[in-house]
């Protein structure tokens, strides 16, 4: 047991114990960030203004009764929740959010702070999202029940969908970057024009940020595209006959997907771990902030936006954001030819 | 042990085998499908072992077109199933057996 | 590791074509093809690997997983698939072929392993070669393979249109339409 070995196995431990604890904290955020626009203030009774308050919801959640359908595929049932959330943790294993570190000096060599650093990590992402499709339809399937079928149709048929967008734009970042490794990426980002610009895509790809952002939205299921699992249309869509730990699984996979969304948007937009003013080993800092600020938004869309009709969430990813990506990628392609990168 | 190339093309064989079997065995257009499916993905285990095996990257590529034409194969396969399904309400293929003599 | 993808390959191929529920057999065959892609990272190819999960497993399968819940796919050789109209005619006609099928795929099997063995003794092993980069796959792609990339993707519109013209709704016949009255429409 090395101990580049061991940091590794604890750089996994870490990674996967502050996914739990962001999905904690973003239920806490969102609590209170929706009081905040809605002007009122939100949990404040349970611990110090209310930070105990996801503890809290989480025990009560683990003291519901297990509930199964009788009509329900037992195998199928349980199998959902599983491969949501292991489909949700899973792609935040390539994402890298921090430099090269040698924890101190502890190492002797520097070690990424990323799980498993595949050079085609940007298309792992890709596919690990589109088998967390698996969980939501067999949850609407294996329910037996009609709300959670529709649910989990209309929910699957949306992230299919939009997928395709969510590609598009990302291939506008790999034709600038030249590289499928998110590590290349970030580090192609550091430094500034003029010393004063950040060299962040974001700036060089405004739109496909912009399409990023909202296919990942809608990737996520979250408002204004969180049609299937509405509580005014669909009880709870696809996960209507869940209760306790299994709810809570899909739960834990909605919260962890935002936070691997708004992670890659970062490395890919907004310049990962590199920042002004702080030293390139505790990047890691700015990363925080910077995912802090995108699922900031993620909530801010939710409670200010209307929801989209189902098949006006359909139309808009079809007929107006696929062309938009296709546009992107085309100018952006001819961008590179002309400039030379 | 390392495996070799001719164990891989035994892997392959055998699933390309698995499909065949299922292409016959089944009375259910869907999994015949899924039965010739299986059998595309064992031709693509091959590509991609001989293209390791000859250091060249054509298999890759050929595997990419395989892969595409399987997936506008299965689109248009289960358009038809669908039709037919709408046709007969059954997903057997012995119920549409009425051009035989 | 080989022998562990290989192993997962055959079984969950197997229980596909073995499996009488339509759904456990998509869902066996995405499990297989999970394997295959651990055989393609294995094979120094992980641009396949990962083309294979997101086209294959995470496109194609949600295909056919849709269709068969819209169809509501009876499981196979149950009470309701037996008296579908034409059956009982054929199911004598059915064993030849299906004895038919089984000795083919046994034969395949055969005739492969002979073929294979019987190289008195050269191993085949793999050169040592570098990772193929996706660079690469591209920059061949796009020269020496330009054209059929193109027809491909005349293939996937035409696939498409045939696709969305094949499955429009027509009304069923009153004979055949056994379902209640109240089944809906899924979107």
């Amino acid at each position: 047991m090395t101990p580049l070995l061991m940091a590794q196995l604890g750089l996994t431990l870490f990674v996967f114990v502050m996914l739990l604890n962001s999905a904690a904290i973003m239920v806490y955020v969102e609590r209170k960030v929706a009081a905040m626009l809605q002007q009122r203030l939100g949990p404040y009774l349970v611990g110090p203004k209310g930070l105990l308050q996801p503890l809290a919801d989480i025990i009560k959640l683990l003291f519901k009764e297990e509930l199964r359908p009788r009509a329900a595929d037992p195998l199928l049932f349980a199998l959902a929740p599983i491969i949501a959330a292991t489909a949700a943790f899973a792609a935040f294993a390539v994402v890298p959010f921090g430099a090269e570190t040698t924890l101190f000096g502890l190492l002797d060599a520097p070690m990424k702070l990323q799980v498993a650093d595949v050079n085609v990590a940007v298309l792992v992402i890709f596919a690990i999202s589109s088998m967390s499709v698996y969980g939501i339809v067999l949850a609407g399937w294996s329910s037996n029940s009609k709300y959670s079928l529709l649910g989990g149709l209309r929910s699957s048929a949306q992230m299919i969908s939009y997928e395709l967008s969510y590609g598009l734009a990302l291939a506008g970042v790999l034709v600038i970057a030249n590289s499928l490794s998110l590590t290349d990426i970030v580090n192609r980002q550091s430094g500034a024009w003029l010393g004063v610009v950040p060299r962040w895509y974001v700036f060089l790809q405004p739109l496909g940020f912009l399409i990023f952002m909202t296919a990942g939205i809608a990737e996520t299921n979250r408002a204004p595209f969180d049609f299937p699992e509405a509580e005014q249309e669909l009880v709870a869509g696809y996960h209507t006959e869940y209760s306790s730990m299994s709810f809570s699984m899909f739960f834990l996979a909605e919260y962890i997907n935002m936070v691997t969304v708004s992670a890659v948007a970062t490395d890919l937009y907004l310049g990962g771990w590199h920042g002004p003013l702080l030293p390139e080993s505790l990047g890691w800092i700015w990363f925080l902030l910077k995912v802090a600020a995108i699922l900031f938004f993620y909530v801010w869309m939710r409670w200010t936006l209307p929801r989209y009709r189902y098949d006006q969430l359909m139309q808009f990813g079809w007929k107006v954001l696929l062309p938009m990506a296709v546009v992107n990628l085309l100018v952006t392609a001819a961008g590179v030819l002309y400039f030379g990168a | 042990m390392t495996p070799t190339l001719n164990e891989y093309l035994l892997l392959s064989a055998i699933l390309f085998a698995i499909g065949t079997g299922g292409v016959f065995l089944r009375r259910n257009l869907i999994t015949i499908l899924l039965s010739i499916e299986i059998m595309l993905n064992a031709v693509n285990l091959t590509f991609v072992a001989f293209g390791r095996a000859l250091g060249s990257v054509d298999g890759q590529i050929i595997v990419f077109f395989v892969m595409t034409v399987a997936a506008a194969e299965a689109a248009v396969g289960l358009a038809i199933v669908i039709g037919l399904f709408r046709h007969r309400a059954s997903l057997n293929p012995d119920s549409f057996a009425s051009l035989k003599w | 590791m080989f022998y562990l993808f290989g192993a997962v390959a055959i079984v969950a191929s197997l229980l596909v074509i073995a499996q009488r529920n339509p759904i456990y057999s998509v869902l066996l065959l995405i499990a297989s093809f999970g394997a295959l892609s651990g055989l393609y990272v294995l094979l120094e190819a992980p641009f396949v690997a990962v083309i294979q999960i997101i086209v294959y497993a995470g496109a194609i399968m949600v295909l056919f997983l849709f269709v068969v819940m819209l169809l509501n796919a009876p499981h196979e050789d149950t009470e309701e698939d037996l008296e579908t109209p034409g059956v009982e005619r054929r199911r004598l006609a059915g064993a030849g072929v299906r004895r038919f099928g089984g000795l083919l795929a046994l034969a395949l099997i055969v005739e492969l392993w002979w073929a294979l063995t019987k190289n008195g003794g050269e191993t085949g092993a793999f050169p040592a070669a570098a990772e193929a980069s996706v660079a690469a796959i591209g920059r061949a792609l796009f020269t020496d393979y330009a054209f059929p990339f193109e027809v491909t993707s005349i293939l996937i519109l035409v696939a498409m249109v045939g696709a969305v013209v094949l499955a429009r709704r027509e009304p069923i016949a009153p004979a055949a339409r056994r379902r209640s009255p109240g089944t809906p429409d899924l979107p």
